[in-house]
């Protein structure tokens, strides 16, 4: 488990859970809800080099494509094919089964720029109308 | 088109008060989804589902040349049986389609044809233009209704208890009859490929009437159901969805549904360009793909067949029953067999898939 309060956030519904230079990457339980219905995710391949903010995978909905942008830089060690096999853990569990892929940071890999937990609460707080 | 204020429909409150993820449909306020388009497609599928279709137009044609005005108007045959209705096209000259409706027979001299949103107001003034010098008069009433579809295969079981005559009838009869006190209509149509019914009652009664359906639904199963699941099943059944599928340049030989014609029931608008694009042949069909692997095909994207592309999808999405990706496109040749490979390009990639038969689903009604 990618426990909600030790990740960082992007203001795009990414999360990054930092351990020993690699980051866990994926979507908020926001994002998930705002998304719904997950029937496609097409992930980055390990050994791919991702930039900070650049997209490196594709969420499918059954109604809409979403982008995910990297919200750590590094070289992708490794894609959760559980989740390239069964979508919808994105949706059912996006801070545990869900994950979308491990990052081993290339220096801090930007995580100065993320929120912490309670900064992405506000954040999404203020989003509601 | 001017721009107006976006409307809602009578059943708006019960929308958000069902949870509905409310967005602008063609100028109409109306729910995307409730628990989810899965969830709610596979309600529809295995027990059932309701929808507020309130935006859907009524038009009544009345008179002593009732049925000659209908006949004019409609490429199929409508047929003077009370009760009785039918899918058709209305069609221009050149055989486009000005709309895909249902006109039903009340009377020998009363007619409701049930038309689609957007083009209600351009159909109406297409039945008016065309009532000129007949005895028979236009009244568009979609003001005065508001319409809830009742889906799937325990939708009958639900209906008998409320509606017990209008369950007897065949699928596409219509009955006139009192809802609530008030006057209505129970149709045994629907958009999904299940069995069920349609339900066209006044504001008041149309909202008593979904949370009758709600509460008397439960134990069936029953799940309100929005847009994004209407467009999934009705997709899967093979329903076209005009402005997508076909609109005044797409013809009904193109779009794959040539039983819908009938040239030998008489004069009809259209009929002349109809018997010539039989006679010479189509440019371009309506086929149905379905991805060989995973990704979900959007409208618009492009289909190609090696490194030609053969025409563009209108209609596309992730089939909830198959678990992958279907669509239908006008794919230049026409005749395209079964199982042809092709391949979809979604985000510059292109996926393999292949053509398929439509519907994709095998229709209960």
């Amino acid at each position: 488990m990618y426990t909600p309060e030790k990740c960082k956030y992007t203001k795009t519904h990414e999360w990054a859970c930092i351990e020993n230079g690699v980051a866990a990457v994926g979507i908020t339980d926001y994002a998930q809800h705002e998304i719904s219905d997950i029937v496609f995710v097409e992930l980055p391949k390990p050994g791919a080099n991702i930039r900070q903010g650049e997209r490196c995978a594709v969420i499918e909905s059954v109604k809409a494509a979403s982008d995910f942008f990297a919200p750590v830089s590094g070289e992708v060690v490794e894609a959760n094919s559980a989740l390239a096999a069964e979508p919808a853990l994105a949706n059912q569990s996006p801070h545990e089964k869900g994950w979308f892929c491990k990052i081993k940071l290339s220096g801090d890999g930007g995580q100065a720029a993320l929120m912490d937990y309670a900064a992405y609460q506000q954040f999404t707080a203020s989003l509601k109308h | 088109m001017t721009s107006q204020t976006i409307r809602r429909t009578p059943l708006y409150d019960s929308m958000l008060k069902a949870g509905g993820r409310m967005v602008d449909f063609h100028g109409w306020e109306l729910p995307v989804q409730f628990s989810g388009i899965l969830q709610e497609h596979r309600a529809v599928r295995s027990d059932c589902g309701i929808f507020d279709v309130s935006h859907m137009g009524q038009v009544f044609i009345t008179g002593a040349d009732a049925h000659a005005l209908v006949q004019k108007l409609n490429a199929n045959d409508i047929k003077t049986v009370p009760g009785k209705g039918v899918y058709s096209h209305v069609l221009n000259e050149h055989g486009g389609l000005v709309d895909d409706v249902i006109p039903f027979c009340l009377s020998n001299e009363r007619f409701l044809v049930v038309v689609n949103s957007a083009t209600t107001d351009k159909d109406f003034a297409w039945f008016k233009k065309h009532s000129a010098g007949m005895n028979a008069s236009v009244e568009n009433a979609s003001d005065r209704y508001g319409m809830i579809a009742l889906q799937g295969p325990k939708a009958p079981q639900l209906m008998a208890e409320l509606w017990p005559d209008a369950v007897k009838l065949p699928r596409f009869w219509i009955t006139e009859t009192k809802i609530h006190g008030e006057g209505g209509f129970i149709c045994r149509t629907g958009y999904t490929g299940e069995d069920g019914c349609e339900i066209i009652a006044p504001p008041s009664a149309i909202v008593k009437v979904w949370d009758e359906l709600l509460s008397r639904g439960k134990k069936y199963g029953i799940a309100p159901c929005g847009l994004g699941s209407r467009d999934t099943l009705r997709l899967e059944a093979g329903y076209l969805l005009y402005g997508s599928d076909v609109d005044d340049d797409h013809t009904t030989l193109e779009a794959n549904y040539g039983w819908v014609l009938k040239p030998n029931k008489g004069e009809f608008i259209g009929k002349e360009a109809v018997l010539k694009q039989k006679k010479e042949g189509i440019r371009r069909k309506l086929t149905g793909i379905v991805l060989e692997q995973g990704g979900v095909p959007r409208p618009g994207c492009a289909v190609w067949r090696g490194g030609e592309k053969i025409g563009e999808l209108c209609s596309a999405t992730f089939s909830p029953v198959l678990g992958r990706g279907i669509g239908v496109g006008y794919l230049v040749p026409p005749d395209l067999k079964e199982g042809e490979p092709l391949s979809v390009e979604i985000h510059s990639r292109k996926i393999p898939a292949r053509t398929a038969k439509v519907p994709f689903y095998a229709n209960k009604v």
